[in-house]
């Protein structure tokens, strides 16, 4: 069924006309998804919503290329999503760069960081890791909030865009967006059928082994973070944009939980997975933060609010949510979606049986 | 000056040494490390709150009560989920205990709204004790003598007790222990209650010292790891040990060079020390096994 035949079968983009069927019909759904959601409202969203999606879907990728694939863990990657958009609007604003040209400078400032906490990577493993890298992303942010030349605690504005005298609105963004978030996912799903990309999955299986198979650990280690690191900056960088202002006060920790909230319940190892955990967690969050606008539950909630807790808190609800999914989600399905959806692809294929 | 700086640097670097003593005796009973300790601090110090102040108990019932919240905190999330997870890898542990992290903050922000508020204690902040010329606020010194107090409990009670061998043992070598008839299932949420309650002492004296809000365990989270790796993530004196020399240190760094980059030092140490040795100051030499 699924027997490869030659070397260059196993490195095609698409397996088959099917595939590439589905990919260019997903392609032009894209392209027209913020005519339609203009139009309908479908599901409550906003091409405000959709643009955050996809970025968080940038930082999915970036992330899961480093746990997923390389299985290095890391609680920092807010950090690097504030380099990101803090070098990012600087040389927008400050140097007059064009955007074009900033947001992979920026990424690349990112990516210099991603190597530098690489460095100690080659020493540490599981959980010296994770304390490693979340206090990275705490020094980040309190270097940023301390430093007069990034707007200290008040933050940044970012400045407007133009092209060709008119001024980019979400609509436009959506696009410079959506084309660069499928450049990266098509580079991220080519990677892994590349030398390095192999590199990367024989560290993720045993580091030892793949050292004697004649990897360079430290090469191959510190350039999934630098690797991780680049995606991260990229979407730093257009989310500074799509805000409009950015606050070193919004970038803590709890946002790289989330971030490895979305790779884990998009599941771990999988490009599209972790575009689809993406999708469900940001959508989540920001329909849970008004809970209470929810029809019928969000009732229930305000009652139960006024009567045990606080009004001024009830947007927590999408933190305790957002907690038991990943809690559940660990407990039950260890590979996520992506679990669900190789699980679902095999009953059908071999139905009766 | 310095001698000030020291002694308070010695009250925080306390609570850090409790914080991390904590986090150290779930490691080295579960492997597992709990991202969710100082969560666990702050809503039994929220609970301490709720007891003391809208409830109006007198101080030594509250401490009770909360204490009690505390071990039955520690065991239940124990028992119900981290008991439920099958052949855990070592990623989906951390997420299952960040995911506790979210669940108790989202609880206590729910709850308590994100105002500041005082913590209400015995001893007030503002008096002052006078030793030979050095000036201690109360607060400050009760700290040190209770953690210093609670520590010393806490090696008896592992040295020499019938339950702390049991839990020593279990540390060594689970399997051997089960065969000498430990019930380490028990001494699992046996643990978690330990470590929580002296979470939850931390993080009233942190909640005293500072103020209390749902995010005000962040930081000194962050001090308690980078104190265990100081000392060593399997060496309860060396977290003792780690926690008490970030404070003083973090404190003169305070002191003499800068203020806002105060934070900063623990992450200097972190990685500093992880670079030099990573199995930390008393922590034995860690060996991997292919």
């Amino acid at each position: 069924m699924d027997i490869k035949r030659s070397y260059y079968e196993d490195i095609e983009l698409f397996r088959s006309k099917t595939t590439l069927f589905w990919s260019l019909l997903f392609l032009i759904f894209l392209i027209f998804l913020p005519w339609i959601v203009a139009q309908t409202h479908v599901l409550g969203l906003s091409v405000y919503l959709l643009n955050l999606i996809i970025i968080h879907a940038i930082v999915a990728i970036g992330l899961n290329i480093l746990v997923g694939y390389t299985g290095q863990i890391s609680l920092g990657h807010a950090g690097f999503f504030a380099i990101g958009a803090f070098t990012t609007v600087m040389f927008v604003g400050q140097l007059g760069i064009p955007l074009i040209l900033a947001l992979p400078l920026g990424a690349f400032i990112s990516a210099i960081f991603g190597f530098l906490l690489g460095l100690p990577s080659l020493r540490l493993e599981g959980p010296y890791l994770a304390i490693a890298t979340m206090g990275f992303g705490m020094a980040v942010t309190t270097i940023i909030k301390h430093t007069e030349f990034f707007g200290g605690r008040m933050g940044l504005q970012a400045p407007k865009l133009y092209l060709f005298d008119t001024a980019l609105k979400d609509i436009h963004f959506y696009y410079i967006i959506a084309g660069v978030a499928v450049v990266l996912a098509i580079a991220a799903i080519k990677l892994f059928k590349t030398k390095v990309g192999r590199a990367f999955i024989a560290i993720r299986d045993s580091d030892i082994a793949a050292e004697t198979m004649g990897v360079n650990l430290s090469y191959y280690k510190t350039l999934a973070f630098a690797v991780s690191a680049f995606y991260t900056g990229i979407a730093g960088g257009l989310y500074a944009f799509i805000l409009g202002f950015i606050n070193p006060e919004s970038f803590h920790i709890i946002m790289s939980i989330t971030f490895l909230a979305m790779v884990v319940v998009g599941g771990v190892g999988s490009i599209m997975g972790s575009i689809a955990g993406a999708v469900l967690m940001t959508y989540l969050d920001v329909k849970l933060q008004a809970i209470q606008d929810i029809p019928g539950l969000g009732a229930i909630l305000v009652k139960f609010s006024e009567e045990y807790m606080t009004m001024a808190g009830i947007s927590n609800v999408a933190i305790i949510v957002y907690g038991l999914i990943m809690i559940l989600i660990v407990l039950f399905e260890p590979l996520g979606i992506f679990g669900l959806w190789i699980r679902t692809k095999k009953y059908w294929k071999t139905y009766p049986f | 000056m310095l001698g000030q700086l020291i002694v308070s640097g010695l009250a925080v670097g306390f609570c850090y040494a409790l914080l991390a003593l904590a986090m150290v005796i779930i490691y080295k009973t579960s492997e597992v490390l709990n991202f969710a300790q100082g969560e666990m601090a702050m809503i039994s110090a929220f609970v301490a709150f709720l007891v003391l102040d809208t409830y109006q108990f007198s101080f030594p019932v509250g401490l009770l009560l909360t204490l009690l919240f505390a071990a039955a905190l520690g065991a239940v999330l124990e028992f119900v989920f981290m008991r439920q997870a099958k052949n855990p890898t070592l990623i989906g542990l951390i997420i299952i205990t960040l995911g506790f992290e979210m669940i108790l903050m989202g609880i206590a922000g729910w709850k308590w709204g994100p105002d500041q508020r005082s913590m209400p204690f015995p001893v007030p902040s503002f008096e002052t004790y006078n030793f030979f010329g050095l000036v201690i606020s109360k607060i400050n010194f009760w700290t040190i003598i209770v953690c210093l107090a609670l520590i010393v409990v806490l090696f008896l009670f592992f040295q020499y007790s019938k339950l702390g061998t049991a839990m020593r043992a279990t540390q060594q070598n689970q399997l051997v222990a089960r065969l000498m008839g430990i019930r380490t299932k028990w001494i699992f949420s046996f643990t978690w209650a330990i470590s929580s309650i002296i979470g939850a002492v931390a993080g009233m004296f942190i909640a005293a010292l500072t103020v209390l809000d749902p995010p005000m365990m962040m930081d000194p989270l962050m001090k308690a790891f980078a104190s265990a790796v100081l000392g060593g993530m399997t060496s309860l004196p060396g977290a003792a040990l780690g926690g008490t020399i970030l404070g003083v240190v973090e404190n003169l760094f305070g002191g003499y060079v800068s203020m806002s980059f105060k934070s900063v030092v623990a992450f200097a140490i972190i990685v500093l020390m992880l670079c030099i040795r990573p199995s930390g100051l008393l922590g034995k030499h860690f060996v991997k096994k292919v």
